[in-house]
């Protein structure tokens, strides 16, 4: 028999991911090629704000995927993960600060404006390096996973489940923003970090490197599909099902149910934290607001809606949810939090498998 | 004849004497010079003591808002100045003039010399009013603006002041003067050590001045240790008003707390919307200042009952509709309610506006009462500590001692067994949600007194409330009472070494911290209840 390709093997048996994967690669290129070769008065020419919206929506997939991992796997319901999210985000947006040089307001080649206005004479030491993209690249990754090993060490080590991890999760994130709040914390306060120029040497203002953005960051969607795939394959992944179901019996068994939960919560904190450095080039902008509990709910709701513990389900509710989002907002500001408000309350009350369960329990009348 | 003669003599002195008015009196003040103005002052503090217009004029030549019109020559005060118009208003008839430029008026200039003479005639004024109130803060004033000259107006005050809080002021004002410039050495040294016993700024002023630079060794000994007794005292009623603010903010905490407690403690529903519950009942009470601004002295307690239902019957609406399918699914109930926050914060935006609210404090709540120069306990503060108190002993009662309370206690522990006994559940669950939001709405009423009324005023509460329910042990609400209580505290001591923002951030992880050692709280439920 032909081994197939490692990569196809990890996706043999998930249909749903094969399908949202390659609807996502046709969209994205589909959009990529018509930005950059249509004329701009073309019918087929996709404007460079839906790259940027495009872009936008797949790092909040990669965020729903990372959530995913915990809660519909692990099932510990994180209500804080907008805070690795936001960690990442911060850290990658640090070395772009550091990349606009003396083109800010004040035209200071060594300080950023905000550092230049509070009247700050050299850079805080904890900014030091972030002009180098591979030491910041490694911090978007270490800092969070470093707070997810302290913070999952210290919860699942005291055995604290359920409803209680939910919630101190959302005091981490709600403590997290309130600092970031502080204008002397040193990063920007309330106004957080902006003005980007550009991003390894591209004009962060030109066509081609707002498709490049979108392109790495399906590329990144893709890779934390199949890490998380890979790992859920895997024998690891049936001990992280079974800690879900039955924590106790698997601690009896004799597995360390914390080491296993701690790898997992810190795969998935450093795969939101990666969703946030994609997602700061491309917005522009990240300030503390990322830290707030609401934003960190509203992505329970993501993948609640497109369906958890199935992966490609997380992805759906992204991008289903942050296009209506995105509608909403624009077209009736007024309806949007009754939209959202009313989407948590349909989706738990009828909608306990999300879309996806929709999808599933159709084919299954119609084989029947 | 000449008897005629002296009587219209004397007529004509006594109209002299007595006929000319105020106004004219009071006009002669149009002068330039500065020596002038002082002794008309001085003639009107004799003729004027107890007209209210005089004290009127002092106060406005005293702001430099004292003006004489070019035309007629008549004084004015300046009201409001919006470029170059000025709104003036008479100062006779105390009626409103109309708007005028800059140029029709003249201003009554005054410089330090006659600012002290003025400060003074005021205080003279005020310290023999027969308004007690008017007195003390004379009293308070002359004391922080200490001088030599005011020796002999405090005496005489002394002699006929009956108030003891007025004649402690003076006594205090008196022993400073005797401390400061008395000539007899023995005297001075009495009243230094008797200073010790005082604890406003002016005396501890008074004795660093004697420290620092008196030539007797005994009186600077005196000084010394007279001044190490008011830093002890000082700090001593510095960490009084200290627990006292934490106790305030506890309080405010125990009640957003208490009705979580029943919702989340006692049924196992997370209620996200609970902020919002509180949000409603702030809205009540703002709602109730709209409809009756005659009433604004009862609004807060006509809001009480008023929140309560309203909050509790939203509170109803929601368990019928949502949490009734989500019973043993914390998770869940978490989701929806944290949707149906959404739609109610969104609600109160669409019906009031995204913008605060202000709510007016009746004036039986505002001020404070002064147990001493470094000791104040505010109204408001001082009546939310007693209103939560009430709230959870009230709750804690129903709890503890009512046929519902053993029913909702049944329902919680064993639904099964409790239907069985008879016990409808359904309606009893629908009961104890309600409660647990009116409990809700009544802080919200609370609140409306301490912060603005807005649409995010749940938000700003949620995490506190569920901080403390879990800090406190879930389904027990004397934990719940003991770690609103501790939280205020601690916040309040960390606050002025921390700052307000990274005080919160360091008791939220010490709550995180907290819960390593102590997963279910201070005091954790026991028995077969507790592990799920």
């Amino acid at each position: 028999m032909k081994r197939e390709p490692i990569f196809l093997n990890i996706l043999k048996n998930d249909k749903g991911g094969k399908i949202v994967l390659s609807t996502l690669g046709v969209v994205v290129f589909v959009v990529a090629f018509c930005n950059l070769f249509m004329p701009q008065d073309s019918i087929f020419y996709i404007s460079t704000f839906t790259v940027t919206i495009l872009g936008k929506y797949l790092a909040f997939a990669l965020l729903a995927l990372a959530l995913d991992l915990v809660w519909g796997y692990l099932g510990v319901l994180s209500l804080g993960h907008g805070a690795f999210f936001a960690l990442g985000g911060y850290a990658w947006a640090m070395y772009l600060m550091r990349q606009i040089g003396d083109r800010g307001v004040y035209g200071n080649p060594d300080l950023p404006d905000f550092m230049v206005f509070m009247n700050l004479k050299e850079l805080p030491w904890f900014w030091q390096g972030f002009d180098n993209p591979i030491f910041a690249f490694l911090m978007v990754m270490l800092v969070p996973a470093l707070l997810a090993f302290v913070f999952g060490y210290l919860a699942f080590k005291s055995r604290v489940t359920g409803v209680y991890l939910s919630i101190i999760t959302q005091a981490l994130t709600y403590a997290l923003m309130l600092a970031f709040f502080r204008n002397d914390m040193g990063f920007g306060g309330n106004n957080g970090l902006t003005d980007f120029k550009d991003i390894l040497g591209f004009d962060l203002s030109l066509d081609s490197t707002r498709v490049g953005l979108l392109i790495i960051t399906f590329i990144a969607l893709v890779i934390g599909y199949f890490i998380c795939r890979f790992i859920m394959n895997s024998k690891l992944g049936r001990v992280i099902i079974s800690i879900r179901d039955a924590e106790s019996r698997v601690r009896f068994i004799g597995y360390k149910v914390e080491q296993y939960k701690l790898f997992i919560f810190i795969v998935s904190a450093v795969l939101a934290a990666i969703a946030g450095a994609l997602y700061v080039p491309q917005v522009g902008i990240i300030n503390p607001s990322v830290f707030s509990p609401l934003f960190s709910i509203e992505l329970v709701i993501w993948v609640a809606v497109g369906g958890r513990g199935t992966l490609y389900g997380a992805i759906i509710g992204a991008i289903v949810v942050s296009f209506a989002s995105t509608y909403f907002t624009s077209a009736l500001p007024e309806v949007w939090l009754y939209a959202l408000g009313g989407l948590f309350v349909v989706s738990t009350l009828y909608l306990p498998k999300g879309i996806v369960g929709v999808f599933e329990k159709l084919k299954v009348k119609k084989e029947a | 004849m000449k008897f005629l003669k002296i009587i219209l003599l004397n007529l004509l002195l006594l109209t002299f004497c007595f006929g000319s008015s105020f106004e004219e009196d009071s006009s002669k003040l149009m002068t330039r010079s500065f020596n002038k103005k002082q002794v008309v002052l001085d003639e009107l503090l004799n003729k004027y003591k107890d007209d209210a217009r005089f004290e009127t004029l002092l106060k406005y030549m005293l702001k430099g808002d004292l003006y004489y019109t070019k035309k007629d020559k008549r004084l004015v005060v300046l009201l409001k100045k919006v470029e170059y118009s000025y709104f003036t208003q008479d100062l006779l008839t105390s009626k409103n003039l109309e708007k005028k430029e800059k140029y029709d008026f003249k201003k009554i200039k005054i410089n330090n010399k006659l600012r002290s003479v003025i400060k003074a005639a005021l205080a003279q004024i005020n310290l023999f009013s027969t308004n007690k109130d008017k007195r003390y803060s004379a009293a308070k004033n002359i004391l922080s603006n200490l001088e030599k000259e005011d020796e002999v107006l405090i005496n005489k005050a002394l002699q006929i002041e009956k108030v003891v809080s007025v004649k402690e002021l003076l006594l205090e004002s008196k022993i400073n003067l005797i401390a400061l410039y008395s000539t007899n050495l023995e005297q001075r040294v009495e009243a230094v050590k008797k200073l010790g016993s005082y604890m406003s700024s002016r005396t501890f002023e008074t004795l660093k001045n004697i420290e620092n630079s008196s030539d007797e060794k005994i009186l600077k000994d005196e000084a010394k240790k007279a001044l190490g007794t008011i830093k002890h005292k000082k700090s001593f009623y510095g960490v009084i008003q200290e627990l006292f603010f934490g106790l305030s903010l506890g309080s405010v905490l125990l009640l957003a707390a208490i009705g979580l407690a029943i919702t989340f403690g006692v049924m196992k529903v997370i209620n996200m919307a609970h902020g919002e519950l509180i949000m409603i009942g702030a809205y009540t009470t703002y709602t109730i200042q709209q409809l009756m601004p005659n009433l604004i002295e009862y609004s807060v307690i006509i809001a009480i009952p008023a929140a309560f239902v309203v909050s509790g019957l939203v509170g109803v609406l929601i368990e019928r509709l949502v949490i009734r399918h989500l019973y043993g699914r914390p998770l869940e109930t978490l989701l929806a309610t944290f949707g149906i926050s959404l739609i109610l914060q969104q609600l109160v935006r669409s019906i009031y506006s995204p913008l605060n609210q202000e709510v007016k404090t009746p004036s039986w709540m505002s001020g404070a009462m002064e147990i001493n120069s470094s000791l104040f306990l505010t109204y408001n503060r001082l009546y939310i500590i007693i209103f939560a108190l009430i709230v959870f002993f009230g709750v804690l009662f129903v709890m503890k001692k009512t046929s519902l309370g053993l029913k909702v206690r049944a329902v919680s522990q064993n639904r099964t067994i409790a239907r069985a006994m008879g016990i409808k559940s359904s309606y009893i669950d629908a009961l104890t949600f309600g409660i647990g939001s009116g409990i809700a709405g009544i802080a919200g009423v609370a609140l409306s007194q301490l912060t603005n009324v807005g649409p995010n005023l749940g938000q700003a509460y949620i995490v506190d409330s569920f901080m403390v329910v879990v800090f406190g042990g879930v389904g027990n609400l004397w934990g719940t009472l003991i770690a609103a209580f501790s939280l205020g505290e601690i916040n309040k001591f960390i606050e002025p070494v921390a700052g307000a923002v990274l005080a919160k951030v360091i008791i939220l992880v010490f709550i995180i911290l907290f819960i390593q050692k102590r997963p279910r709280g201070l005091f954790p439920q026991k028995g077969r209840d507790a592990e799920d």
